[in-house]
């Protein structure tokens, strides 16, 4: 079946491409984008769906997301964390292998990558763990989880101490043609930390968490990236500190990337107001200063793509003193309205944001999608940029409600999501 | 002490800290708080003003004093008062605070009186039930009793606050009773000094309204009042000091660091004491101590404190 999306404001990041146009999907794969399809005219017997003007764009790719299946699977199973990303127009996840049991092995590779295809509407690709039961100190068979079909290697929300395991890691790594994704945190430093170290920690009588934590870890493993060639991308940078090293490192030309959060990008510190968990996060949310510096990395090329870093946590976890809290916050369902906020502030440019959220991400991980070249796979989205919503709890397709942008006022929504030319959300 | 139609409604249902009371908020307690003194210097201490009511301590973390305070303060305004240990209890059976709060809540109290380790677990709690809530101490959040007692006992010892420079010497890092009296203090115009090794002093605390010291001879010079903090023993294993005898030596308080402040300054310490830690014993019971006044003056606070929250005026406005 051919599907013709006219009238639409066609945005390819791969191929810097930000026109008026038509997108035509042909089965499961894209057959042609842009002002050149249009002019080509439409194929005889294609299905016209008329887009008024709204944007055609590939679907996002977040390369950080937390599921909670198998062990937590009242929380989120790969079921519902796809149906949140259909509805946030997120055609691709990568999996972090946090769950119960760890994603260390070969067989557990291949029960996300068949339940995702029993049950989930788009792409889940899994993350496997660097080290066993993600212990910081055994590596895992990285060959076997690559050809399994890993797309990555992270230890999800932990950090690698050890130097010489996370040498070692990059190095093995390498051979694969694997990245190894890690977010830093250095456990020692941070301590009993739980919110951004800072007069308003102080007031709120809550242990801070220094930015040094971030970025001591994140300098030596940018070190050993130069040192070892291997592939190194920051999973979550949250300061001007981690910024510059980023840039430091890709300027003497280490195989490197980095990503921010949506949450870094449009919340900071003083959203904590009175002890809300829900804005408990990690790495935690840092000062406004920070926030405009991860701005400003996304705009300068430094920062390579923006994740929801999406962590479904229950009332269990959550509804409990700010510092027996849990950290993380669900995040596909708003990904994309959140990081619209930056266009329509004119901070970031369209094309850019999009390139950040799908093209860039795809591109480091190797996987199939962000993009709308012919013969790409028909996962893309229809946004209204400018349509105005409120985030509501009712509303939420998670299984879990632990939104860091509860009431928050949104502008630009996805009418339309297509994995593999099949139409899995639509507003 | 029921009936005294001059004093002005408080306006606040809870107290989960200084933070947001108003200089006129503080001083009202603490007028209250003096007509309180007086019953309890009584030989007939009880009253009726909270008859009927009943009052829930629930303490997560032991503490004798405190909750023997609340509980004395309580009954000598004639309230119901039950004590709840749950350090000892259910949350050990891995029932959660707000569980926990439940089921109290359901109990129909009228004042909750919590204490718990973790900062803001007093405003979660108040969140969650129907009654007032007293913060007796929550992480190193608030401990507004605290305070304002502390505030009491200099007011009737010095007549007035405003003006005076106060020196809080010790464990700023950890402490909610440093952070109450910060507050506090500069709200009622005193000039407040923090003296600590830099190891206990949080993040930004020149920007706390505070001048920062880090030796007692600096910080004590022509202090009116000399604040101590306790200093837990477990902060030694942190690399927060690296022993009592050298911390003794420069922040403890002994008659030579004294001499520093100015004549007749007040001692105070929260307690309960780490004698010849934080403080010299020869000191802690010597002339310029009002320690033991701190702790008669905590009783007439609470007292001031609920009788102020369960106000029977503000019962009749809302059933309006």
């Amino acid at each position: 079946m051919i599907t013709a999306f006219t009238n639409a404001r066609v945005v390819d990041p791969s191929r810097g491409l930000d026109e008026p146009g038509t997108v035509i999907v042909d089965g499961a794969v894209i057959a042609a984008a842009g002002a050149e399809a249009r002019n080509q005219g439409l194929p005889e017997g294609a299905k016209t769906v008329d887009c008024g003007g709204h944007v055609v764009m590939p679907g996002l790719v977040d390369a950080r997301v937390f599921v909670s299946e198998p062990g937590a699977e009242h929380r989120e199973t790969i079921a519902s964390a796809s149906a949140a990303a259909a509805a946030g127009g997120v055609t691709s996840i990568v999996m972090m292998p946090d769950t119960d049991p760890v994603i260390d092995d070969v067989s557990l590779v291949e029960f996300v990558l068949r339940t995702a295809r029993d049950t989930a509407m788009v792409n889940v690709w899994p993350a496997a763990a660097v080290t066993r039961r993600l212990d910081g100190r055994e590596i895992t068979e990285f060959g076997l989880l690559r050809q399994a079909g890993a797309v990555a290697l992270t230890d999800g929300r932990r950090t690698i101490a050890n130097a010489l395991v996370m040498r070692r890691a990059l190095t093995y790594a390498r051979d694969f043609g694997i990245v190894l994704a890690h977010h830093t945190h250095d456990v020692d430093l941070a301590s009993s930390g739980v919110m951004n170290e800072g007069l308003f920690a102080s007031w709120l009588g809550l242990p801070g968490i220094p930015r040094e934590a971030e970025v001591i870890p994140l300098e030596r493993d940018l070190y050993l990236a130069r040192l070892t060639e291997g592939a190194y991308h920051a999973a979550a940078i949250s300061t001007a500190l981690s910024a510059n090293a980023v840039a430091r490192a890709k300027n003497d030309r280490a195989d490197v990337t980095a990503a921010v959060t949506v949450n870094h990008l449009s919340l900071n510190e003083l959203d904590i107001g009175e002890y809300r968990t829900f804005f408990r996060l990690s790495p935690p949310l840092r000062a406004e200063e920070d926030r405009l510096a991860m701005v400003e990395a996304v705009r300068d090329g430094t920062i390579d793509m923006i994740v929801s870093s999406h962590d479904p946590q229950d009332v269990d976890t959550k509804r409990l003193p700010f510092a027996d809290a849990a950290d993380g916050a669900i995040g596909l369902e708003t990904l994309l309205a959140a990081a619209l906020r930056l266009h329509h502030n004119g901070e970031v440019p369209l094309l850019r944001l999009a390139e950040l959220l799908s093209s860039a991400p795809a591109r480091r991980f190797g996987l199939p999608g962000g993009r709308l070249a012919p013969g790409a796979p028909a996962d893309l989205i229809v946004v209204d940029l400018d349509a105005p919503w409120i985030v509501r709890e009712n509303d939420i397709s998670s299984k879990s409600k632990n939104t860091a942008f509860e009431g928050a006022r949104m502008q630009g929504r996805v009418l339309q999501t297509m994995v593999a030319g099949r139409t899995v959300f639509a507003a | 002490m029921t009936q005294h139609p001059a004093l002005p409604l408080y306006p606040h249902r809870h107290l989960l800290g200084i933070k947001g009371l108003s200089p006129q908020d503080i001083e009202l307690l603490l007028d209250r708080a003096d007509r309180a003194v007086a019953i309890s210097r009584q030989p007939e201490k009880k009253t009726s003003s909270l008859r009927g009511r009943t009052q829930i301590n629930l303490f997560f973390e032991a503490s004798t004093r405190t909750q023997s305070s609340f509980e004395l303060a309580g009954k000598r305004l004639g309230a119901d008062v039950m004590n709840m240990a749950v350090a000892s209890s259910s949350v050990k059976k891995g029932e959660t605070l707000i569980d926990t709060a439940m089921t109290l809540n359901a109990m129909r109290p009228d004042i909750l009186i919590i204490r718990h380790g973790s900062a803001g677990a007093a405003a979660l709690l108040a969140q969650k039930v129907g009654c007032s809530v007293v913060n007796a101490g929550d992480g190193a959040h608030e401990h507004p009793t605290q305070a304002l007692l502390d505030a009491l006992t200099i007011r009737r010892a010095k007549g007035r606050i405003a003006r005076l420079t106060v020196a809080i010497c010790g464990d700023v890092l950890h402490s909610r009773v440093a952070r109450s009296n910060i507050i506090l203090l500069n709200a009622l115009g005193a000039r407040v000094r923090v003296v600590a090794p830099s190891t206990l002093l949080p993040a930004g605390i020149a920007r706390m309204g505070v001048e920062v010291h880090r030796s007692m001879a600096e910080g004590l010079a022509g202090a009116d009042v000399v604040m101590m903090l306790r200093l837990q023993r477990e902060r030694m294993a942190g690399a927060l000091v690296p022993s009592v005898r050298e911390y003794f030596r420069y922040f403890g308080l002994d008659a030579e660091k004294l001499a520093c402040a100015a004549e007749g300054a007040l001692v105070m310490h929260p307690g309960p004491m780490n004698r010849g830690v934080e403080i010299a014993s020869e000191i802690a019971d010597g002339p310029q101590s009002v320690i033991e006044e701190q702790v008669e003056m905590g009783v007439a606070v609470r007292m001031a404190v609920m009788e102020a929250l369960l106000d029977p005026r503000r019962n009749r406005d809302e059933a309006a």
